[in-house]
């Protein structure tokens, strides 16, 4: 079982779907102001890709190649059209600030690429532990994302006060740039960097010199 | 479990399939999702319906908050808010009909009749025969009605609450509960500044006539025609247009006209007469 538990945290630091492979960053941006909308939406990515690689890996000898992204991506949907609904009906706030970012997630490039380039070469266990553990991987940079977003640009962690705000009697000035988009990307950009000075391993070798080859030469 | 890491798809055994496997396949695929979706949005409808009817309330609760003068009267407890179906033709209370179910905005197909496209400005399609409206009540006096209203806008049927004053005439606030409009551009509709713009705005000029509109470019403070006008929102022309078109239907004579027309009437004797009882 040794095997199933590598499967499962590999994508959580050595082969993160956003660090490493930069996947699925524009939700990464946009539901990360607040901890609880950046972690409901990370489980519900957990929910998709898990169950959606479970699936296609369940079919993945019947599914014929001409037509296999088509069926990869109507899974999906539906997958994530039930998660839409089920929010909808169970967590109605957050359903509302995540609004179309959930919908969104059939267009996460995570959730494809774990189907079309795990599951269809893997057995069940595997790929659903697969799609868990990147589900987890992405839930995880959101939510450190998340926690640095709302604790400089709100002074709080899940909503509950950590830091108080000077408009709330307190001494922290909020630093409104973080409840902008662009600090997700500054953040994400900061974490990459730590992460690849951690594990010499990720960084990938330049894809061009400045002092280019002849153009034949390629 | 332990296969080989492969390429996408190789594992497929014995080349490709032929056509006939390749559609049953696709048809099997497509049946399956479509049961799925059919049962989690029936087994989860009644939960979001509930949700959306707190959020109603919810707004409601707002938009009476917000009006002008509202904390003193919440304060000394004088507001009364009750619910009360009209039927909209002729303006009269129906006290026979059921609120309950003309509250969640859809419109009942035998509770309702086709409006020819011409005179169906809001986009609505049917007019219903029956509304269900909040009526505020200070000290017993007909403070505020409010009344649902909907429209298409530029992505989405809009749906909201209009708030007038008892003297059937002056828009005392607007607020919507349901769209799908563009985030950032259409959805300023939510916006409570915008929505402030509408306080005090009249409805019809003196011969009867809906004046009030969303324009692009407002009249000037002391034109006459700037009671009537809100500013519409920029980016939003279609939204816009919408809201515009949705007020103007639900306040004339398909809509609410016939309901207003009878505060006035009654606002206008009860000026003269008593100072209580309208309905």
């Amino acid at each position: 079982m040794k095997g199933d538990l590598r499967t499962l945290s590999r994508p959580l630091v050595d082969d993160n779907p956003i660090t490493l492979q930069i996947l699925g960053i524009c939700s990464a941006l946009a539901v990360t102001r607040r901890m609880d909308t950046a972690l409901m939406m990370g489980l519900s990515v957990v929910a998709v890709t898990a169950c959606s690689n479970l699936a296609i890996s369940a079919i993945r000898r019947q599914i014929p190649r001409s037509i296999r992204l088509i069926v990869q991506i109507t899974i999906i949907a539906t997958l994530v059209t039930v998660v839409d609904q089920l929010l909808k009906a169970f967590a109605w706030e957050i359903s509302k600030q995540l609004s179309i970012f959930v919908g969104l997630i059939i267009t996460n490039c995570i959730v494809l690429g774990r189907g079309d380039g795990f599951a269809m070469g893997h057995g069940v266990r595997a790929s659903f532990l697969d799609g868990l553990g990147n589900g987890l991987g992405y839930a995880l940079v959101l939510g450190l994302v998340a926690a640095v977003r709302e604790l400089l640009g709100s002074g709080s962690l899940l909503g509950v006060p950590v830091l108080t705000p000077v408009d709330a009697g307190g001494w922290y000035e909020p630093a409104a740039l973080f409840l902008l988009p662009p600090s997700a990307f500054f953040l994400i950009g900061g974490l990459v960097w730590a992460v690849r000075s951690w594990k010499r391993e990720q960084v990938e070798a330049p894809e061009t010199r400045v002092a280019a080859e002849p153009a034949e030469a390629r | 479990m332990a296969e080989a890491p492969s390429t996408a798809g190789s594992s497929a055994a014995g080349g490709e399939p032929g056509v006939l496997r390749t559609l049953a396949l696709a048809f099997a695929v497509c049946g399956v999702c479509a049961a799925l979706l059919t049962a989690s949005v029936v087994v989860l409808r009644p939960y979001q319906v509930a949700n959306q009817k707190q959020e109603q309330e919810r707004r409601i609760r707002a938009l009476v908050e917000r009006l002008p003068g509202m904390e003193e009267l919440a304060a000394s407890g004088a507001l009364a808010l009750e619910l009360g179906v009209i039927e909209l033709a002729s303006g009269e209370p129906a006290p026979e009909v059921d609120p309950e179910p003309l509250q969640g905005g859809e419109i009942d197909p035998r509770d309702s009749d086709p409006l020819p496209p011409e005179r169906d400005a809001a986009g609505i399609e049917r007019r219903p025969r029956h509304a269900a409206v909040y009526r505020l009540r200070q000290d017993g006096r007909l403070h505020t009605v409010i009344l649902p209203v909907s429209g298409r806008g530029y992505l989405s049927m809009m749906r909201g609450w209009l708030a007038v004053a008892g003297d059937g005439n002056t828009v005392r606030g607007i607020t919507f509960t349901r769209h799908e409009e563009t985030p950032g551009l259409g959805a300023e509709i939510e916006n409570p500044d915008w929505q402030a713009l509408w306080a005090d705005k009249q409805i019809r000029d003196e011969a009867g006539t809906v004046r009030i509109r969303v324009v692009q470019e407002p009249a000037p403070e002391d034109a006459p025609e700037a009671a009537y006008e809100v500013a519409g929102i920029s980016g939003a022309t279609k939204t816009s247009e919408g809201v515009s078109a949705l007020v103007r239907f639900w306040t004339g004579p398909d809509g609410f006209g016939p309901y207003l027309e009878r505060l006035r009437r009654e606002a206008a004797a009860g000026e003269a007469a008593r100072p209580g009882g309208s309905e």
